[in-house]
């Protein structure tokens, strides 16, 4: 389907990459954590090495949950636009095919929320 | 929920002094009619429709009565409209 | 010799019919150059009756006798303190969320009520879209009147306007007005008339007023219900002009399923707000989301549906979502509120313990085994002092722009409901089924979608950081945060005698 306009649409897409000053924007969500209510948000340079997103963004945020102290991230799952996959943490975010408005999710087996409650 | 319920016509006026011959006016001409008192508001409902005669709450008030002054005290309505002079009725079906 | 009343039909016929004319040096499409394009063919515009039969001389006798008592009513309000008669002032939360999400809506809905005014071809039609342009701003004024009197009392009253432009949470409704408001004619009246007004409408004003009344604000039910009364007219008006749409012209019918479908989801996703100001901001709660929804859109929708179903039209798309959210919705909202409470214009608490005691009774499926305990970590946390806001931004859905809160209700209540497509080489998230097929159905425009969190991330909201954003917000300091270290509380306190609890807080 296409939108119905009486003078058509102007090609106007308000969250082009090149909007974002050399970022792009990366999702994170930790799964089973739910106190986070939704996953976050990251404006983050294409070739920003994953290992600086896990050791570096992410405790910004992540940190807040008292869970994260235990956090195994050699354990760590993780799911690219939902597709399961091991990142290479020297590569960039790029190199492993993160994308402009991708989502990053992962699950840390074992930690499963406050009291076990996915929270 | 039943599906008795299905159909409900309601009207829901503010509980005020000029609602009041409407919600007496409305419990007699429709014995069916459920009745529910809430803050500030009442709830009449019935299956099927639910109607408001002028002649009834003339007869209440002693004065006349154009119905359209139900704009006055209305909150809410379901129902298909039916108003003319003489009457304000909701429908479904 | 005395002229003889006119009846009422006579008086409605002869007041909204032949005042219109075909033009002759002019094309009449060129006249009304908005009521085509969509798709929508009406044959004869004569067919369209207000069922009210309300003509302007009526119109204005009514309005004005209803301002006349409103205005007594604030007067009188004002006069003898209403403020201090409140149940508590944390009830203001919903006040403040009202004013800045629910107020501007009723003004941008003056202005596309005004454009129908003119631009429906019929003069019926025109007729009760100009009354209805006026109810809008006359809603808009007397919301602002009303509660010009908390404003000097209580923070966060003071800039909605400006504030429904910019903030993150309010964009959710100011995203829905200007979708409707971008529509054609009859997508906009359909929207705003049927989907909103007279499907889901009810879920707003009914409880919610009734629940002001049930909190001492005699001054929100007053101006609720009056304009309540309005409301009842324009949802009339909205089962009128769907019902007149589709016995026009066959080939509406799919249009206009197609619009109930958008319109109910978007609609839904605004009143998400509502279910948190229902369940969690008043402080005596008359009745909860859920019941409300049982009785307004399950008993009362259904009721409706059935009875439109001898034109072919159905239920609204994911409505069975809808239902299955009822028992979460608020709770996930609330949530988030209180995650985010150093970024929201009213103040965030967590739910007393008699509030849980009612929240457990009437969801006895959630919320004791989902949502208390989040509720009671807060509550631990601020009472040891290591309770810390959340420091990040949310992702947002696309089309309803609430932060990506909900969750797979039917299989996995833990679980966030991630959607997502590509469009031009761009991903896009969405919160639900019902918000990605909004996207798919018309990519263009919510391509353009102004979010919030991307709009801080390109540097357009005054900052970086969040004391600069809230600035360009224009929230004051003593806006957000929690109820029981505001301003708000200590002048309550000092208000009821308790000396202490006003110096200190909490």
């Amino acid at each position: 389907m296409t939108v119905i306009a009486k003078d058509g649409y102007v090609d106007l897409v308000q969250d082009k990459v090149d909007n974002f000053h050399g970022n792009q924007v990366v999702y994170v969500s930790w799964d089973d954590h739910l106190l986070f209510c939704a996953a976050q948000a990251f404006p983050l340079p294409p070739e920003m090495p994953f290992k600086a997103l896990v050791f570096e963004v992410i405790p910004t945020v992540f940190s807040w949950h008292k869970e994260f102290e235990q956090v195994d991230w050699a354990k760590a799952q993780w799911n690219l636009d939902g597709n399961d996959f091991v990142p290479d943490m020297e590569k960039s975010l790029a190199e492993n095919g993160v994308e402009h408005k991708s989502l990053i999710r992962f699950k840390t087996p074992g930690l499963t929320g406050i009291d076990g409650t996915r929270m | 929920m039943t599906d008795k319920k299905k159909n409900t016509a309601f009207l829901i006026v503010q509980d005020n002094e000029d609602a009041r011959p409407i919600i007496e006016a409305v419990e007699q001409d429709n014995p069916e009619a459920s009745i529910q008192y809430e803050p500030g508001m009442v709830r009449m409902e019935c299956e099927g429709s639910l109607i408001v005669k002028q002649e009834t709450v003339e007869a209440l008030i002693g004065r006349d009565w154009d119905v359209q002054e139900l704009h006055l005290v209305l909150i809410s309505l379901a129902g298909n409209v039916d108003e003319d002079d003489e009457k304000f009725e909701l429908s479904w079906g | 010799m005395a002229a003889k009343k006119l009846n009422l039909r006579k008086r409605y016929e002869l007041l909204t019919r032949g005042m219109g004319w075909e033009t002759s040096y002019q094309k009449m499409d060129d006249v009304f150059p908005y009521d085509t394009f969509e798709g929508i063919k009406i044959t004869d515009w004569d067919k369209w009756e207000d069922p009210f039969r309300l003509t302007m001389d009526a119109y204005w006798k009514f309005q004005a006798e209803k301002e006349k008592k409103l205005y007594a009513i604030i007067d009188s309000f004002a006069q003898n303190n209403g403020q201090t008669n409140l149940a508590d002032a944390s009830y203001l939360s919903a006040i403040k969320l009202f004013i800045t999400g629910v107020t501007p809506l009723e003004y941008a809905a003056h202005h596309g009520f005004s454009h129908l005014g003119r631009h429906f071809r019929g003069e019926g039609a025109r007729i009760a879209c100009q009354m209805q342009a006026i109810d809008e701003l006359r809603h808009a004024q007397t919301q602002i009147h009303t509660i010009s009197h908390y404003n000097k009392h209580f923070t966060g009253l003071h800039n909605p306007f400006h504030q429904s432009d910019r903030v993150w949470y309010l964009s959710v409704p100011k995203s829905f007005g200007e979708d409707a408001l971008t529509a054609g004619p009859f997508e906009f009246i359909t929207s705003i008339s049927f989907a909103f007004e007279y499907v889901l409408t009810n879920l707003l004003f009914v409880p919610f007023m009734s629940g002001a009344a049930y909190n001492g604000d005699m001054a929100t039910t007053t101006f609720g219900f009056s304009a309540q009364s309005d409301e009842s007219r324009h949802m009339t008006l909205g089962l009128e002009i769907i019902k007149f749409m589709v016995e026009q012209h066959e080939d509406n019918l799919p249009i206009i399923q197609r619009w109930i479908d958008k319109h109910f989801w978007r609609a839904y996703r605004v009143l998400a707000l509502v279910s948190a100001m229902q369940d969690y901001m008043l402080t005596n709660t008359p009745m909860s989301w859920k019941e409300a929804w049982d009785i307004y859109f399950v008993e009362n929708g259904g009721a409706l549906f059935e009875d439109l179903g001898r034109y072919g039209l159905k239920m609204p798309k994911h409505h069975e979502l809808a239902t299955a959210e009822a028992e979460h919705l608020s709770h996930q909202v609330w949530s988030v509120f209180c995650a985010l409470g150093n970024a929201t214009g009213f103040h965030t608490f967590e739910p007393s313990e008699e509030k849980m005691a009612w929240l457990s009774e009437k969801y006895p499926n959630t919320f004791d085994k989902y949502y208390r305990p989040r509720f009671e970590l807060w509550k631990r946390q601020k009472a040891e002092g290591t309770f810390e806001y959340l420091a990040s931004l949310p992702q947002l859905c696309q089309v309803c722009q609430i932060p990506m809160i909900f969750t797979e209700v039917e299989t996995d209540p833990m679980q966030i409901s991630f959607r997502n497509t590509k469009y031009k080489g761009d991903n896009y998230h969405f919160c639900s089924d019902g918000c990605k097929d909004v996207f798919e159905n018309e990519p263009e425009k919510y391509v353009q979608a102004w979010l919030p969190v991307h709009q801080i991330f390109q540097g357009n909201c005054g900052g970086a950081t969040v004391p600069e954003v809230l600035e360009w917000y224009k929230f004051q300091p003593e806006d957000g945060g929690d109820y029981f270290d505001s301003l708000d509380y200590r002048r309550w306190q000092e208000w009821h005698g308790n000396a202490e609890a006003a110096k200190t807080g909490s």
